[in-house]
């Protein structure tokens, strides 16, 4: 099978800024792949060149085998978006924005009607069909969007932090819906600010800063290959003074606010010095992908 | 061809859920001006022209109320669905564009603004405020005419609008001269000839020289550049929309 989105040295400028600055990426069908980057990096940017909403200055892009932004019309025809800001119909129940959007895609509205009660389900919101959209949750908003992004069955699903303002449960429903998508042998493209969004469902992950792709693999390997297998998080009274001591029992130490990041591959020394230590407080944990991410963005704040 | 047409009815399904005191709402305005200033005002006016100053005003009552009402639709509504819903948005990731997201509004907000025209040509019917009825319904062409000029010119407000209270200054600096000065409530001829000079420019001025003649029962003096001004003014104000929208939501 062709990978359902190929972009070429793609570049986009925004007065003398490069946004997107030479990115190159290739999904791969069937499967998720997460965009990870600071505010900022241009992965929205990302995605709205890819769907064909705006012309780029330099580079190609191939959605499902068309050209873009010259075969948007043909292209988005088969893809599916989840914006980042709610853009839900407020006037029209839940059926009806479904009804709405389908036509938006040619499908009539038998057709629609038809669809209408498995997208439903699928969304956890059977029974839910005549409610006004101002009364659904913040989360059943979301899971509504997701529906309203499957209205056409598209082949690739595009999502703009599916998660971004929700609660812990909700997320969780939202993560199981999109599971089961990719079960089914959807592509899914999104962007996440949320490590354990993308560790958890991401089986390739590109990490973008200022424009550029820095590294690509899948949450494993990224973490095998940037990152000490073995983080002490260390914070609390005294620290300062600690500080010098750790340095030489782990590989690598970080400071981020008022705790400390001890990288290492063996843990042990490190443990049992913090033990002798009452005032400080750790905690012991396998690396994951936010370690990964920091040691590659930085820590500093991004606007 | 008509891919613009799901934008027209997903607005249609909209303002039908609420489309009676929508009606009722576009209705009492002009119908109360009329009323109230063709009886009470013209009580003292005597003839306007050979004719009582309420059939006088009917003409420019309809072509104000078609104005008002594809102002209203592409400033407020369409600001809300662009801006604040962020409809247009939703729809642009579909494989509609962005002409056929204005094309629709262009034409949903016609389709309001004849609905508003309609109700005042029923008054105007009803109240037999007219020559010829045969000539009032080349009055119909007039109230599309109308509607597609301000529609198009509203779009291109709105898209550079960066909150509400911006249409106010449409409002002050635009909508209302051009209700004072168009010949809305009295003939543009009693104006001084620099200030007439001025309003024979706006688009208003044109649309109540077409209607006018026709509620009056005798044929207007230019009828093809009157409409053709209508049209160029809508026109440019769809392109120059587009253009600006373009900028505004895809760059």
């Amino acid at each position: 099978m062709t990978s359902p989105l190929t972009i070429t040295h793609l570049t986009k400028r925004y007065g003398g800024t490069a946004v997107v600055d030479g990115i190159d990426l290739s999904i791969a069908p069937g499967r998720c792949h997460g965009l990870l980057g600071p505010n900022g990096a241009g992965k929205t940017t990302t995605l709205r060149l890819a769907l064909g909403l705006i012309r780029a200055d330099g580079g190609e892009i191939r959605l499902l085998g068309h050209p873009m932004p010259a075969g948007g019309r043909a292209a988005r025809a088969r893809v599916g978006v989840v914006p980042q800001m709610d853009s839900l119909d407020p006037d029209f129940t839940v059926r009806e924005n479904l009804l709405a959007y389908g036509r938006y895609f040619g499908i009539g509205r038998a057709e629609v009607e038809t669809r209408v009660p498995a997208l439903l389900e699928f969304a956890g919101l059977a029974g839910k069909a005549d409610a006004a959209v101002p009364s659904l949750s913040g989360g059943m908003k979301r899971r509504l969007t997701l529906a309203r992004a499957l209205i056409n069955d598209p082949d690739l699903v595009v999502l703009d932090e599916p998660t971004t303002g929700l609660d812990p449960q909700a997320r969780h429903l939202v993560w199981q819906g999109l599971r089961r998508l990719t079960a089914r042998g959807k592509t899914l493209l999104l962007t996440t600010h949320f490590m354990d969004e993308a560790e958890r469902l991401c089986d390739t992950i590109s990490i973008i800063d200022h424009g550029r792709i820095i590294v690509e693999g899948s949450p494993r390997a990224l973490i095998r290959d940037h990152i000490e297998p073995q983080v002490v998080e260390v914070y609390g009274e005294g620290l300062a003074d600690w500080r010098a001591c750790a340095a030489g029992l782990c590989r690598r130490c970080e400071t981020a606010g008022e705790t400390l990041f001890c990288y290492t591959d063996d843990p042990a020394p490190v443990i049992a010095e913090l033990d002798r230590q009452p005032e400080l407080r750790y905690l012991h944990r396998p690396a994951n992908l936010e370690d990964v991410f920091l040691k590659l963005t930085g820590r500093d704040l991004r606007d | 061809m008509f891919s613009f047409f799901p934008v027209w009815h997903r607005n249609y399904l909209v303002w039908k859920k609420l489309a009676i005191p929508a009606i009722l709402g576009n209705l009492a305005d002009p119908l109360l001006y009329m009323l109230g200033l063709g009886y009470g005002l013209g009580q003292f006016l005597g003839d306007i022209k050979g004719v009582p100053y309420l059939n006088f005003l009917a003409a420019g009552t309809l072509a104000y109320s078609v104005m008002n009402s594809a102002t209203f639709e592409t400033l407020y509504s369409s600001f809300s669905r662009m801006h604040v819903q962020k409809t247009w948005d939703a729809i642009l990731n579909t494989p509609l564009s962005l002409t056929d997201v204005l094309l629709g509004e262009w034409l949903w907000a016609t389709s309001k603004s004849v609905l508003s025209g309609l109700a005042i040509l029923a008054v105007i019917w009803g109240l037999g405020l007219y020559a010829d009825f045969a000539m009032t319904l080349w009055l119909l062409p007039v109230i599309l005419l109308t509607g597609l000029c301000f529609a198009g010119l509203g779009l291109m407000v709105n898209s550079v609008a960066p909150n509400y209270d911006f249409f106010m200054y449409y409002f002050t600096l635009v909508i209302t001269p051009m209700v004072l000065l168009s010949g809305v409530f009295y003939p543009p001829d009693a104006l001084p000839a620099w200030l007439a000079g001025f309003a024979a420019a706006l688009p208003l001025t044109h649309a109540i020289e077409l209607a006018r003649p026709l509620a009056l029962g005798h044929w207007p003096a230019q009828p093809w550049l009157h409409g053709a001004v209508l049209l160029a003014y809508g026109g440019a104000g769809l392109a120059a929309g587009l253009a600006l929208t373009r900028r505004r939501l895809l760059r």
